[in-house]
Order: C-alpha cells, then sequence, then structure tokens
C-alpha cells in the first residue's frame, strides 16, 4: 500500500519535472516575447506625432489580444479556425524536419490544396455532401501531395536543395493559381476573377457561426502523424534518414525513397489545410487567393520542436494570436504585425534560452562560483607545434 | 528578311531555336539596362550567400536583412529629408540625406548579419532556424513600423538617380548595349559587377580567401594552422551581410524611393538558389542572378510583344502566367537538371566546436 502510493508520487514528481522540463522553457519564451512586444508598443508611441504618451497601452493591447481570441464562444470558435491550418501547416513542415529536410514550400502544397480542393469541389458540387465532401478533400490532398512530391522527387535523382525548390514551386503555385482562376475554372464574364461554388462539398458547420469540420480533420491528422512517425516501421526510417542518412543506408534503409515520402506526405498535409479553407471558410476561390501559413508553419513546427504532439498547443498559441490581431488593431491601433514580432522572438529565446543558460554556467564555472565537478574535465593539452 | 535566316528558321523543330535565339538577340539588347537592374539586388544577396557559406555559415536570413534595409534606408531618408535638403547637383543625386540612409541601412544590415552571426557560431543553433527568425522578425517589425509610420509621413525618402552614359556610346553597334546595360544604372546597381569581380579575385587569389574557403571545407585543419575560425567566420558573415544591406537599399532609395511591406518580396531566397547555381562563386552567381532576371524580362516581354512565325504561334497557345513562372521553373530545371549535383562547401551549416584546452 505504502509502496504503491510511494510510487503513485514518485510518478506524479516525474510527470511534474518532465512537463517542467518541457514546459519552462516555451512558457518562459513566450512571457518574455510579450515582455518585448510591450517594449516595441511602447517604443512606437513616441514615434506617433500628436500622441500622448500612454504606458498603459502594451496591457490595453494584450488585452484586447486576448479577448479577441478567448474572450466569447465567437472568439473561441474562431481561434480554433485560425488554429486549423497552422496545425496541418505546422505537421507538414515537422515531418520535413524528422526526415532532415526543410520544407519553406508549405506555402506553395496549401495554395495547390486549396486549388486542387476548389477544382473537384466544383465538379461535384452537386454530388449528396457525404459524397462530395471526401471527394473534394481527397482532391485537395492530392494536389498538395504532388507538388510536395516534385522537390523530394529533385532532391532524391538529382540533389536539387529542397530550399531552393520548394522556394519557386511557392512561386510556381500563385501563378497556377492565376491561371486557373482567370482561365479554366473561372466563372465567364465574371467582373472580377472567381471559380464557381464548391457547393455541396462545403465542410458543414459544427460549431458556432464558423467552426467547421476542417478542425476535426486536423485534429485526425495529429493522431495519424503521431500513430505514423512513433509507431510504424516507416516512421522509425522516416526519422533514421533524418538523424543520419548514411546510417539509415548501412542499415538497409533507401534514404531516397524516404525523402520522396516524406516531402510527398508534407505536401499532403499542407494540401489539406489548403483545401480546409476552401471547402470550410471561402467556398470559392479568387485570384488574390494568399497565405501568410507557409512561413507561419514553420514557427509552429519549431515551436513544437516537430513533435506532433506538441504542434497542436504551438498551432493554437500562434492561431490564437492571429485570431485576436483584428479586435488589438481596432481597439488599441496595434498593427496586427506585432504577431509576428511576438513569434520571431519566442522562437528567439527558445533557440537562444538554452544556449545562454550554458554560457552563463560556463563563465559562472571558469569564475570559480560553481564546484569544479560540475564542468567536463579538461582535456589533454598537446604541446603547441 | 534575309532569306538566308528565312531558312534557318523554316528547319523543323530546330528552326524553333533559332527563331528564339534570334527573337532573343532583337528583344534583351533594348531592356538590358533593366535586366542588370533587377538581377542587382539577387546578385548582391547571391555574394552575400557565398561569403557566409564559403567560411561555413548558412545564411537564409538574406530576405530578412534586405528587407529591415531597405525599411531602415527609407526610414531614415524620410526622417532627414525635410532637415538636410533632396536637392543635389552631385553626381547620381547624392545628397547627404541619401549617405546617412544608406549609411544607416548598412549599419542595419550589420546589426542583423550580426544576430544570426552570434545565434550561429556562438550559440551554435541550428543556422536555418536562426534565419528563419531573422525572416520573420524583419518582416514583422518593419510592417508594423511601416503601418504606424506611414500615415504621416512623405512616401519618398528620396533616392540615387542613374548615370546616363553619352548617347554616342550606348548606340554604338552590337556592343553600345553592354555598355548600357553596366553604366547606364545608379551608383548601387553599378557597383555589383564590381564588387563580384573584386570578390571572385579576393576569395581564389588572396589570403583571406584562401582561409575562408579553408575553414568552409575543414575548419579544424585551419584551426590547427594558426587561423582563429570563429572570428573569420564572424567577419564573414558581417561583410556578406552588408551586402545584403546593399541589396536593401537598392530596393528603397535606388530601384524605388518607397518603402513596402514586404517588398524584398522573396528576392533573399532566389538569391540563395543563384548561389547555387553559381556554384559558390562570385563570378558564378552574378551570372545566375543576371541569368534570372533576364528570363524574368523575356517573360514580360512575350506578354505584350510575341515573337512571330511558328515560334509565335507556339508561345501564344501557352498561358500567359507560364512566361511570369518561366524563371522559376528555368531555376528548378537547372538546378535540378543541368547543373548537376551542386555540392556545397564540407562544413556549410555546422557550428565549429573548438577543441577544449585548459586555457
Amino acid at each position: 500500500m505504502t509502496g504503491k502510493s510511494r510510487s503513485l508520487r514518485d510518478a506524479v514528481t516525474r510527470i511534474a519535472r518532465q512537463a517542467w522540463l518541457v514546459g519552462a522553457l516555451p512558457v518562459v519564451s513566450i512571457v518574455a516575447a510579450l515582455v518585448v512586444g510591450a517594449v516595441v508598443i511602447l517604443a512606437s508611441e513616441l514615434l506617433l506625432p500628436d500622441h500622448a504618451f500612454d504606458p498603459t497601452l502594451p496591457i490595453a493591447s494584450y488585452l484586447a489580444l486576448l479577448d479577441g481570441s478567448f474572450g466569447h464562444e465567437a472568439a473561441i470558435v474562431n481561434t480554433l479556425v485560425s488554429t486549423t491550418p497552422l496545425l496541418l501547416g505546422g505537421l507538414a513542415v515537422a515531418v520535413g524536419f524528422k526526415a532532415g529536410l526543410f520544407n519553406i514550400g508549405a506555402g506553395g502544397q496549401f495554395v495547390m490544396g486549396a486549388l486542387g480542393a476548389v477544382a473537384v469541389g466544383v465538379a461535384v458540387s452537386d454530388a449528396p455532401p457525404p459524397i462530395a465532401i471526401p471527394i473534394a478533400l481527397a482532391g485537395g490532398m492530392l494536389a498538395g501531395a504532388a507538388w510536395g512530391f516534385i522537390p523530394g522527387f529533385l532532391k532524391a535523382i538529382s540533389g536539387a536543395h529542397e530550399v531552393v525548390t520548394t522556394i519557386m514551386l511557392n512561386y510556381v503555385a500563385g501563378f497556377v493559381l492565376t491561371w486557373a482562376v482567370t482561365g479554366p475554372l473561372g466563372v465567364p464574364q465574371s467582373p472580377s476573377p472567381v471559380t464557381y461554388a464548391v457547393g455541396n462539398a462545403a465542410y458543414p458547420i459544427l460549431i458556432g457561426r464558423n467552426g467547421h469540420l476542417g478542425i476535426l480533420v486536423a485534429a485526425a491528422a495529429v493522431v495519424v502523424m503521431w500513430w505514423l512517425l512513433y509507431r510504424t516501421t516507416l516512421g522509425f526510417e522516416i526519422r533514421t534518414v533524418g538523424a543520419n542518412a548514411d546510417a539509415a543506408r548501412y542499415a538497409g534503409m533507401r534514404p531516397r525513397l524516404l525523402i520522396i515520402l516524406a516531402m510527398t506526405m508534407a505536401g499532403l498535409l499542407a494540401g489539406t489545410a489548403g483545401a480546409g479553407v476552401i471547402l470550410g471558410i471561402n467556398h470559392q476561390m479568387n485570384s488574390t487567393f494568399t497565405t501568410t501559413v507557409g512561413f507561419d508553419s514553420i514557427a509552429v513546427a519549431l515551436v513544437a520542436r516537430s513533435n506532433p504532439l506538441g504542434v497542436p498547443f504551438a498551432a493554437l498559441l500562434f492561431g490564437a494570436m492571429r485570431a485576436g490581431s483584428g479586435l488589438m488593431q481596432i481597439r488599441a491601433g496595434i498593427p496586427v504585425e506585432l504577431i509576428d514580432v511576438i513569434q520571431a522572438t519566442i522562437l528567439l529565446f527558445l533557440v537562444a534560452g538554452p544556449a545562454v543558460q550554458r554560457l552563463f554556467r560556463l563563465t559562472a564555472a571558469r569564475g570559480g562560483l560553481v564546484s569544479p565537478g560540475s564542468v567536463e574535465p579538461p582535456a589533454p593539452v598537446e604541446a603547441p607545434g | 528578311m534575309d532569306p538566308f535566316i528565312n531558312g534557318l528558321y523554316g528547319i523543323p523543330i530546330l528552326g524553333l531555336v533559332f527563331q528564339l535565339v534570334g527573337y532573343i538577340i532583337m528583344v534583351v539588347p533594348p531592356i538590358a539596362p533593366l535586366i542588370m537592374r533587377a538581377g542587382a539586388p539577387l546578385a548582391l544577396g547571391a555574394l552575400c550567400g557565398v561569403m557566409c557559406e564559403r567560411s561555413g555559415v548558412v545564411n537564409i536570413a538574406i530576405e530578412g536583412t534586405m528587407l529591415a534595409s531597405a525599411f531602415t534606408g527609407w526610414a531614415v531618408g524620410v526622417a532627414l529629408g525635410p532637415y538636410l535638403g533632396q536637392t543635389s547637383s552631385l553626381p547620381f543625386g547624392i545628397t547627404p540625406t541619401l549617405l546617412i540612409a544608406l549609411a544607416a541601412a548598412l549599419l542595419m544590415a550589420l546589426l542583423i548579419s550580426g544576430v544570426h552571426a552570434w545565434l550561429s557560431i556562438a550559440v551554435k543553433a541550428d543556422q536555418i532556424i536562426s534565419g528563419t527568425i531573422i525572416n520573420i522578425a524583419a518582416f514583422g517589425l518593419t510592417g508594423y513600423l511601416n503601418t504606424i509610420i506611414s500615415p504621416f509621413s512623405p512616401t519618398s525618402g528620396g533616392s540615387f538617380a542613374a548615370f546616363v552614359p553619352p548617347k554616342a556610346i550606348t548606340d554604338t553597334p552590337v556592343v553600345g548595349w553592354i555598355v548600357a546595360m553596366f553604366l547606364n544604372q545608379g551608383p548601387i546597381a553599378m557597383s555589383v559587377i564590381v564588387l563580384a569581380v573584386v570578390l571572385q579575385i579576393l576569395l581564389f587569389r588572396s589570403r583571406w580567401g584562401l582561409r575562408t574557403r579553408a575553414v568552409g571545407e575543414h575548419p579544424r585543419a585551419v584551426e590547427t594552422a594558426g587561423v582563429d575560425v570563429i572570428r573569420l567566420r564572424y567577419r564573414n558573415v558581417m561583410a556578406g551581410g552588408i551586402l545584403a544591406g546593399l541589396a536593401g537599399a537598392f530596393l528603397s532609395m535606388e530601384a524605388t524611393n518607397q518603402f513596402q511591406a514586404g517588398m524584398s518580396g522573396g528576392r533573399g531566397f532566389i538569391a540563395l538558389a543563384a548561389m547555387i547555381l553559381g556554384r559558390w562563386t562570385p563570378i558564378g552567381a552574378f551570372g545566375a542572378a543576371i541569368l534570372f532576371s533576364t528570363f524574368a524580362a523575356l517573360g514580360q516581354v512575350i506578354g505584350f510583344n510575341p515573337p512571330t512565325g511558328s515560334l509565335g504561334d507556339l508561345v501564344t497557345q501557352l498561358p500567359r502566367q507560364t512566361w511570369d513562372a518561366l524563371p522559376y521553373l528555368v531555376t528548378i530545371i537547372i538546378l535540378a537538371g543541368v547543373v548537376g549535383r551542386s555540392i556545397p562547401p564540407a562544413a556549410d551549416g555546422q557550428p565549429y566546436e573548438r577543441e577544449q584546452t585548459t586555457a
């Protein structure tokens, strides 16, 4: 009995310590980034002519941000809706990182997914929803997957660096979009280029005014990706290639094939995100369809350290800030770009935090503040030549 | 038209190639100065990439550095313009305001690349992550400040004017357009080719160049030979950053006279592609940047002045966007096919861990 309760207490302490180890740095980083954001707000106040300096403006801004993202039911639903594409995009970047690839192409894959979904969705817009929705979604997923396949394939056969090819393909996706919307998919004689609506292929609204089915699709994707990466042979091989491609090859894996698979999977996920925005929100596409999902997704994956189970939290953080930024601009007059500043600062603290700690510990050790046992023993000195 | 040329153009398939060459010869020379102007920021960014990566530091923060410098140059120009004046009788329309703004832009680039160097070299962070952070921060901060400043500031921060070479020279047949391409430019675009040549010579013919290349390939060996790897990397990344800053200043102070949110428009990334296409050599990077801007210009020219004959029939059948996408597609094709496997410096992207001593 006592043994059991002790083991329980041990377990609780262990979990708490784990949570502290995993959670402390992100929490500290977020708080520090908010402080930096506040300094930016205060500094920018000084730039405004005829503006009485208001030291409480940062607090008012953050309250508006919070109100706009979690303040009431509609705000919470909005937050979930803005989280969804970031979540799928974050997974798309994360799966690339796991395979040792830097997928800057989530934006392009997102656009192609949206285009695929609208093309197929319009075609099946009269079919009953249970048939139309999966088909339209599959169209988006396939289009995104194809757009991810290209850089993976090029990397595998010729070593063309995925950073460059995915960026180029982002631009090409934009041109494909303009072509499709002004050409084959466009409504003839429309005053501005726009496609037909997806009709019955639209995601049903599940909660609130705009909480669509895509939220569940994204949640499912998290589970699937976690299972795939950590519970299947394929996932193990992808992670091995990412950790050490040579070792993977010696172990009999095929790095080239795995690179292609990982990029295709990334494209599929980003494509799902694009399809979700079309089927869940826009229902049709115009030629000015653009996205910041590509770069936001990189930030999400980095904050989550590419862990599929961490991605939802990171996506929720950034999704909430995106959702609340509108109200922040209206109420406090703070430009929405502040969110980018905060995002970058969070990442900066996450990256530099441990290293700064290490540096301090090292200097402290050198100064004799820490017991010598805590630093590595000095390496043998070689006689200088 | 010449019957000989007509004969060439009439050959099946091969004739199309001749027509294409003929078309390029016809349309490119008149727009050569524009091509150079579009290629200048790409080339400067690519040179920045060469400086960094040759010493073993991956720099995808070129985009953010450009953007931040573009903003800084414009903002300082706007702030000082009313006090120092914007009229000039000097060549290139140089004013004190412009010079101070340029210096501020380059200082900003130095600062940002210093952060990237610190994160990559001292903190030993993943260099791609460090670059991403800088890109997001630059996009956010410049966009934020621009939204705040622009409602009450003048739009123009002043800009460098282009030098106009004498018509007698630029009208010279055969070579006149080349002179115009390099000389009918503002001071920044004009200096790009010089910078590329000087860097090429320095990188392959000087002690600094030898050390840089060696540090990018095998830092441990260089350290053994008594070179301070860390300091050399810091210096290269920061000097390279100045080149990216020059590209940013070009955007807001020479190509235009104003700032727009996100005006670097991916040029920093295209510059990276140019660097790889140019195989990490300054002249190669310059050439690749000009190749890119040439295809971009061709894509636009085809839109309103399509070629005639059978080539024209072929060209007009394809959608317009094909030509917009041309430079991007050409970059992918060259990268994947023609160049073959391009090999970066061996220590590219790896933080340098000094050997432990009892110092």
